[in-house]
């Protein structure tokens, strides 16, 4: 069986020392071998920006994309396999903004697809610009004046979306997060995890401190029930979105993919696709 | 006797228009008639005008007509908007509900029929439909026991109840009209069909059939017109082989799952129109870097913007031969038959896999829309052909930290292709420039050797019929050049040339990207002067010709870019004067 090391590469990733990303690779390697998987067996599908590289940091099948269309193109690879274990990574920016529509309709869908979000409320490869999920009053370069648009609560609309599975976990803590993973991973639908993920060159207001002092980590409250959606949207506006751990899941709901009639277990990839003479002649006769 | 005829019905959209067309083709093609349809519509669900048109023949026709014989009218806005094409001695069938007046300056027989009288009488006024096209039937002295089959097959699921009512409205009709025409139309019978039940389709079902046998087993896509029937047909029939549809969220989704799932390993494709593709350039760059085999279907559409959404154009050709951001390798190619509809499928995913290239198979609104009769189409002809896809038990084994050479670079530029899932395959895979295993890479050398990798691939491509050529004179007074589904009316308007005197050739370009340089050059060498011929406004093809082929001096553009195919008339005309 696969160990964390399998899923490491020996490529030297282009984030700045000290980015939040580094724990995200961490955590996906850890969760990867925690359920048993073996490289071959996951493919990571990332978006544009920073964070995007990601797929190339991880010893596994993996897509770099384009701007905002990691989870297209990761539903596109599960429907072909389902056998194979798919994750979707992006940053705020790929998920939240260009990739918005995608990620709102991703949900509604539910195929098993483990979406993990490095939300570092700024646009780091470009250089420092506004992203969604910036703080009102948030000077950027492109918001000299502070950002005057709301801060997006990508965890609201996941919940109004119908989603399944939604968590949010902070860099610093690898042992949460590897375990959010994990169950993401576990879960049979689509799952959402967002990951504060400090940008350390250009946000210098949500930092490691900065988040420490402001998370509530729902870990700390053992009654705190993820299977009840109205406690979990009121958990999420209570706490102004800053709670980590397990939010919500669903159970209940099965995924596209046991949805879709006539999709049979063995991953479509490899089925035959030669018709049958019998077959053709059954599609021509409703033309004639 | 007569050989061919052109049969109109026209109304406002939503009364049956569509279903009394179905009902009457449908019965014609029992008795082995060949059948070319037209159907003008508008972008709105119910009301406004809207009429659709077939030639009836007993030999293979590909092209609608100049006039009209028989004109079925549900209302006076039909007749005012349609008569003018009926030719002297036609026929105007009409719902004597709205007093038809037929205009002074047409030469031809009225008669109005109750048409929504008799239908009311019978129960419903849906059911218009047939006692329109029972009158008509009538007329041209057909078996009425044939179109009572017909219409047996069509509510047969409904119940004997309802097809009874249904054979008394097609019989009430034709016995009315019978008995004021006095009997069946001598002018209009036809001479007697083989019998053959052809296959009878439009171009999107064809297409759609074409991919199922072509191994293609997902699709994803938004709904546009004239695309839509792809989706509507497959989603009917993949669940059956395992496969499905999704419905995407917009047209940038549509494609990059469609990426996504042939990078997989599933034969995937995605079809739409102008204003989709547009929205699907960047995706189509990732799938050349990335060199993903990828199919799309553009059915093109009066542009630009929303242009004219329900009516014919060629205006795209540009988009899909230039469209991306920087430089890739893609293949268009452009069915010009409803048979080329179903084998080019199976061309272009082969193809796609082959080259590990986008390829744009373009159709038009009337290729795609129009129903036509279908020669027998054969399983036999069909080979897939996955190219340098290798399958796990023909990997050797990777060393710890090593990965497949998915982009390694050999003599034709292809590399091996491995999917997901394979234990000795793995490797990256990213838009960005990339050394031979997928790693980023921004060294120059490296750059310079992928860029000609991927440019190459393509170098002296020349697909199955590239250029189908009808040129029988060795210098002919024309070349008339066109592509989609203008050939059979290009056709038509050759053989009135022959009349005049003037000898022509006539190619139609299949293979759009890359394009066949050296046939065509061929072609133009052996014509004194050229005629283009476009649903565009600015000589879109013709600029690709004279671009790779040469010719300036005597190539020459028709254009007709008001939403409407050519017809024969017009063609022959234009070429007459530009000769």
């Amino acid at each position: 069986m696969a160990t964390f090391k399998e899923f490491r590469n020996n490529v030297k990733p282009n984030w700045c020392p000290g980015c939040g990303d580094f724990s995200v690779q961490a955590a996906i390697q850890r969760a990867a071998a925690n359920v048993g998987l073996e490289p071959e067996q996951l493919a990571v599908i990332s978006g544009i920006g920073c964070s995007g590289r990601i797929s190339g940091y991880i010893n596994a099948y993996g897509l770099h994309g384009i701007h905002g269309r990691a989870l297209p193109i990761a539903q596109g690879v599960k429907l072909a396999n389902r056998e194979l274990t798919v994750i979707a990574s992006g940053g705020d920016g790929d998920g939240f903004a260009i990739g918005m529509g995608h990620t709102v309709h991703a949900i509604r869908r539910n195929l098993d697809i483990t979406y993990i979000v490095m939300d570092n409320q700024i646009y780091g490869l470009t250089k420092g610009q506004t992203s969604p999920r910036s703080a009102e009053g948030f000077k950027t370069k492109s918001t000299p004046e502070g950002s005057i648009e709301t801060t997006l609560s990508p965890l609201e609309i996941a919940m109004s979306a119908g989603a399944t599975f939604v968590a949010q976990s902070f860099s610093s803590d690898l042992k949460q997060l590897t375990a959010l993973i994990e169950a993401g991973l576990n879960h049979k639908g689509f799952s959402l995890i967002n990951v504060f993920s400090p940008c350390v060159t250009f946000n210098k207001v949500n930092t490691y401190d900065w988040f420490k002092e402001n998370i509530v980590n729902l870990d700390q409250f053992p009654d705190y029930d993820p299977t009840n959606r109205m406690a979990a949207m009121n958990k999420i506006m209570e706490t102004n979105g800053m709670l980590t751990g397990l939010i919500y899941q669903n159970k209940e709901r099965q995924s596209y993919e046991n949805l879709v009639a006539g999709f049979q277990e063995q991953g479509l990839a490899n089925q035959d696709i030669q018709l049958s003479q019998d077959q053709f002649e059954k599609l021509l006769a409703e033309f004639k | 006797m007569i050989s061919q005829l052109s049969w109109k019905i026209g109304g406002q959209q939503g009364e049956g228009v569509e279903s009394t067309d179905r009902i009457f083709s449908t019965a014609l093609n029992r008795l082995g008639y060949y059948l070319y349809g037209y159907r003008h519509f508008s972008s709105r669900i119910k009301g406004g005008h809207t009429n659709n048109k077939i030639r009836i023949s007993t030999h293979p026709i590909r092209a609608i007509s100049d006039d009209l014989d028989i004109l079925v009218a549900f209302d006076q806005e039909s007749i005012d908007l349609n008569a003018h094409e009926l030719r002297p001695g036609g026929v105007v069938v009409a719902d004597a509900k709205f007093n038809p007046v037929l205009p002074e300056t047409v030469n031809a027989q009225l008669f109005a029929v109750p048409i929504t009288k008799i239908a009311e009488e019978l129960g419903t006024s849906l059911m218009k439909n047939m006692v329109a096209s029972g009158a008509s039937w009538a007329l041209l002295g057909l078996p009425l026991e044939v179109f009572n089959k017909a219409v047996e097959e069509e509510f047969g699921r409904k119940g004997p109840a309802i097809v009874e009512k249904n054979v008394e409205a097609v019989k009430r009709g034709a016995e009315f009209v019978l008995e004021q025409a006095g009997g069946p139309l001598d002018a209009f019978k036809l001479d007697e069909a083989d019998g053959k039940q052809k296959l009878f389709m439009i171009g999107n079902e064809a297409i759609g059939l074409g991919s199922v046998a072509a191994g293609c087993r997902l699709m994803s896509a938004y709904p546009i017109t004239p695309a839509s029937e792809i989706m509507e047909y497959l989603i009917k029939k993949l669940p059956k082989f395992g496969g499905t549809v999704v419905q995407t969220e917009d047209e940038i989704a549509a494609v990059t799952m469609a990426i996504g799932a042939n990078y997989a390993g599933v034969r995937t494709m995605t079809a739409s129109a102008g204003p989709g593709l547009a929205l699907m350039m960047e995706a189509i760059g990732l799938a050349g870097m990335t060199e993903t085999p990828l199919v799309i279907v553009n059915t093109q559409r009066g542009g630009p913007s929303t242009g004219l959404p329900t009516k014919q154009e060629q205006s795209d050709l540009n988009a899909m031969v230039y469209g991306t951001h920087g430089e890739i390798p893609k293949i268009v190619i452009a069915p010009a038959s409803i048979e080329d509809c179903f084998y080019d499928m199976i061309e272009a995913f082969n193809l796609s896999e082959q080259y590990q290239v986008p390829v744009i198979v373009m159709t038009d609104l009337q290729l795609s829309l129009g129903k036509q009769s279908c020669e027998e189409l054969s399983l036999d002809k069909i080979v897939i052909n996955r190219g340098k896809l290798v399958r796990e038990s023909e990997l050797s084994e990777l060393e710890q930290h090593q990965l497949f050479k998915r982009y390694e670079l050999t003599a034709d530029g292809v590399s091996p292709r491995v999917i997901p899932g394979d234990k000795h395959g793995l490797h990256h895979v990213t838009g960005v420039e990339h050394d031979e295993t997928g790693r980023p890479s921004e060294n120059a050398g490296n750059r310079q050797r992928m860029m000609d990798k991927r440019l190459t691939k393509l170098d002296g491509l020349v697909i199955r019929d590239a250029v189908r050529a009808d040129s029988p004179n060795a210098q002919a007074d024309l070349l008339i050049i066109g592509m989609g589904s203008t050939g059979g009316t290009i056709d038509e308007a050759r053989s009135r040339l022959v009349g005049e005197g003037i000898t022509s050739n006539h190619i139609t370009i299949r293979q759009i990207h890359p394009f066949p340089t050296d046939i065509v050059k061929a072609e133009l060498n052996k014509a004194k002067k050229v005629v283009v011929l476009e649903n565009n406004a600015t000589a879109q093809l013709a600029a690709q010709v004279k671009l790779h082929a040469g010719g300036a001096d005597k190539i020459e553009s028709v254009l007709k870019y008001d939403g409407n195919p050519f017809l024969p008339s017009e063609v022959y005309k234009a070429c007459k004067e530009l000769n």
